[in-house]
This record gives C-alpha cells, structure tokens and sequence, in this order.
C-alpha cells in the first residue's frame, strides 16, 4: 500500500510503468477453482484442450486461495457456503479479482428463495458478471476479456485508496 | 515393441492440428436452436408484435421478465390492438435463457437470438429495456408510433400465418 500510493504521484514515468503492470496482471491471472454448481462444467470444458484458458496465461485453475489472483466462482452459493467463499477472498493475495459466473452466481437466477444467496456481491466484490445458464465457454472467455479491459484502466492511486 | 507402439502414437498427435478454437478471433457457429439474447420482432408495416399481455412474464421462471401495458390510439399506434408495452424489460442475469417466453408469446413477438457475449461489470447494466431489445423497423417504414387509418388495425393479432 505504501509504495504503490507514492508511486502513484510520480506522473509520466508510472503511467507507462502502470500500463506495463496492468498488461502483465491481465497476462498471467491464475484462477482460482471454485466450481459449485452446472457452471463448473463449462468452466472446465473452458480450460479444457477447445477453448483453452492458457492462450490468457490462465494455465490452470487450482484451489489454493494463496496462489491465484481470479475467483470463478461458477454456481449457485448456498447460505452454508457464503462463509467458506469469503474466507477463501480474503486468503487471495491481492491484486485479486471477481468473476461472478452464471445467474445463479449473479443474482441468485432461478432460485429466489432463502438457502440461495441473490448474488455473491452480498459476500464479495465482483468486478466482472457473466450472464447465461450456464454460460457457454465463448460467455465465460468473453467475460474474462471484459475483465482484462477493465484491469488495463486500473490506476495505482484508485487502487491503493481502495485497499 | 510395445514401446514403439506407445511412441507411434505420440508421432502421430504430434503431426495433428489442434482443436483449439482461438475465441475472440474465430467464433465457432451456434446451433441453429441456441437461445441467446432475446429480441422484440415487427411486422412488415413496422408495427411491434408485442402486444404487452404479459404471458411473457408469467410463464418465465425465473421472474426475469417485466411488462406493463399501455393503450394504443390511432394517432400513436405502436402494435396492432388495444395494447402495446409501454415498458418490457428483461433481467439478462435473471433470465435462464429457457425459452418459455417465446413458447407463451401469443404474437411470436420475442425471440431468442444468437447473441451470447452479455459480460457486464455493473449489475444494473444487465436489465435490457425495450429499446434495446426491439428490432429496427425495415428499411422504408417509419418508427412507432404510427398515425394510422382508423380501424385498420383493431385486432390484436392479425392473420398470421401458420408457425413453422
């Protein structure tokens, strides 16, 4: 936090230096395996040998919070799993990000009742939503792309303040 | 021998192509029955086909779907008529893309499309209204509303022909 908001001030030289960041941090996102529901098959079938995750230096996902940088989370969260699913947030290093994947992930789809979670915003921050039940893999690689757009207009400034 | 085999076989997908489909620049064909993105269809003469029943909405599982009705007059016809959808509104993070809607649909006015990219990064984006959803009039015909003959369109589905 501290040198990223001092380097944050230095003008023209981190500027080019926080593209150069911002292009490595969507490069190399290693996600995180958080499959819940019908959507984890589409997320493996997304990393699998057709629509292959590694071209974005996604090479796989594993479920160790401490070494990856994207949460999937693919499926609907139930009220028993909304604990487990923050800790492991708050166990991810930061820079760290949110893929929302599915309806059911989103907003809570079809089941609007009291064991689903209506979206996992209410846990977590999430930066990207993926519409569609499940998703087809093109969804989820088009969502991924909508989350490498929006890490490239990342600013240290904003960033450092919101940690 | 046996190692040979085993050998041959690595030789042989070596020499393969891959099966990757390079998405964002080579896009693999949906089927012909896909339901992706819904879209409010118009007659020839540019009129909606919806004709803002609701049906819709209640047959949808998953609630995504949201309509309220208005009357049409003959100076301002949207749809034939009594009623248009003055607003409709579907929750694409809502919306299981199951295809009740087009089944209720009384007028064949919405139907699921191809498209399939809807990433957003605000939830609030992902309620589509009737502008976005609502096809072009064809090339020629004015917008709705439309000043029309009084009478011409009182019923509020016109003969249509048979569903294929």
């Amino acid at each position: 936090m501290g040198v990223s908001e001092k380097l944050g001030q230095l003008g023209v030289v981190t500027t080019t230096l926080e593209q150069a960041v911002n292009w490595g941090r969507t490069r190399a996102m290693w996600p995180m395996l958080f499959g819940l529901a019908c959507c984890a098959i589409e997320m493996m079938s997304t990393q699998a040998g057709h629509y292959d995750l590694s071209r974005f230096g996604m090479e796989l996902m594993r479920p160790s919070p401490r070494q990856s940088d994207l949460m999937i989370v693919a499926g609907r969260v139930s009220r028993k799993m909304a604990p487990v699913l923050r800790q492991l947030y708050d166990q991810m290093p930061a820079p760290k990000w949110v893929i929302s994947m599915g309806d059911c992930a989103s907003c809570g789809g079809v089941f609007n009742n009291y064991a689903i979670v209506q979206g996992v915003d209410e846990i977590v921050p999430v930066d990207v939503y993926v519409a569609g039940c499940p998703p087809r893999p093109e969804q989820l690689v088009h969502g991924i792309i909508t989350l490498h757009e929006k890490v490239k207009e990342m600013y240290w400034n904003e960033w450092a303040k919101s940690e | 021998m046996s190692i040979f085999k085993g050998l041959g076989t690595v030789v042989k997908h070596l020499l393969e192509d891959p099966v990757t489909i390079s998405y964002p620049e080579v896009e693999r064909p949906v089927r012909e029955r896909f339901k992706g993105k819904h879209a409010l269809k118009r007659y020839d003469n540019g009129l909606e086909k919806c004709i803002g029943c609701a049906l819709c909405a209640a047959a949808c599982p998953a609630d995504a779907i949201w309509v309220e009705a208005a009357e049409n007059t003959d100076e301002e016809r949207y749809s034939p008529g009594e009623r248009y959808a003055k607003t409709y509104e579907i929750n694409m993070l809502r919306c299981i893309f199951c295809g009740y809607c087009e089944d209720a649909c009384p007028t064949e006015a919405i139907v699921l499309e191809h498209e399939y990219r809807l990433s957003f990064t605000d939830r609030r984006d992902s309620i589509y209204t009737k502008e976005m959803l609502i096809d072009a009039p064809p090339d020629g015909v004015p917008e709705t509303p439309q000043k029309v003959e009084p009478g011409a369109f009182d019923r509020a589905i016109p003969d249509m022909e048979n569903p294929k």
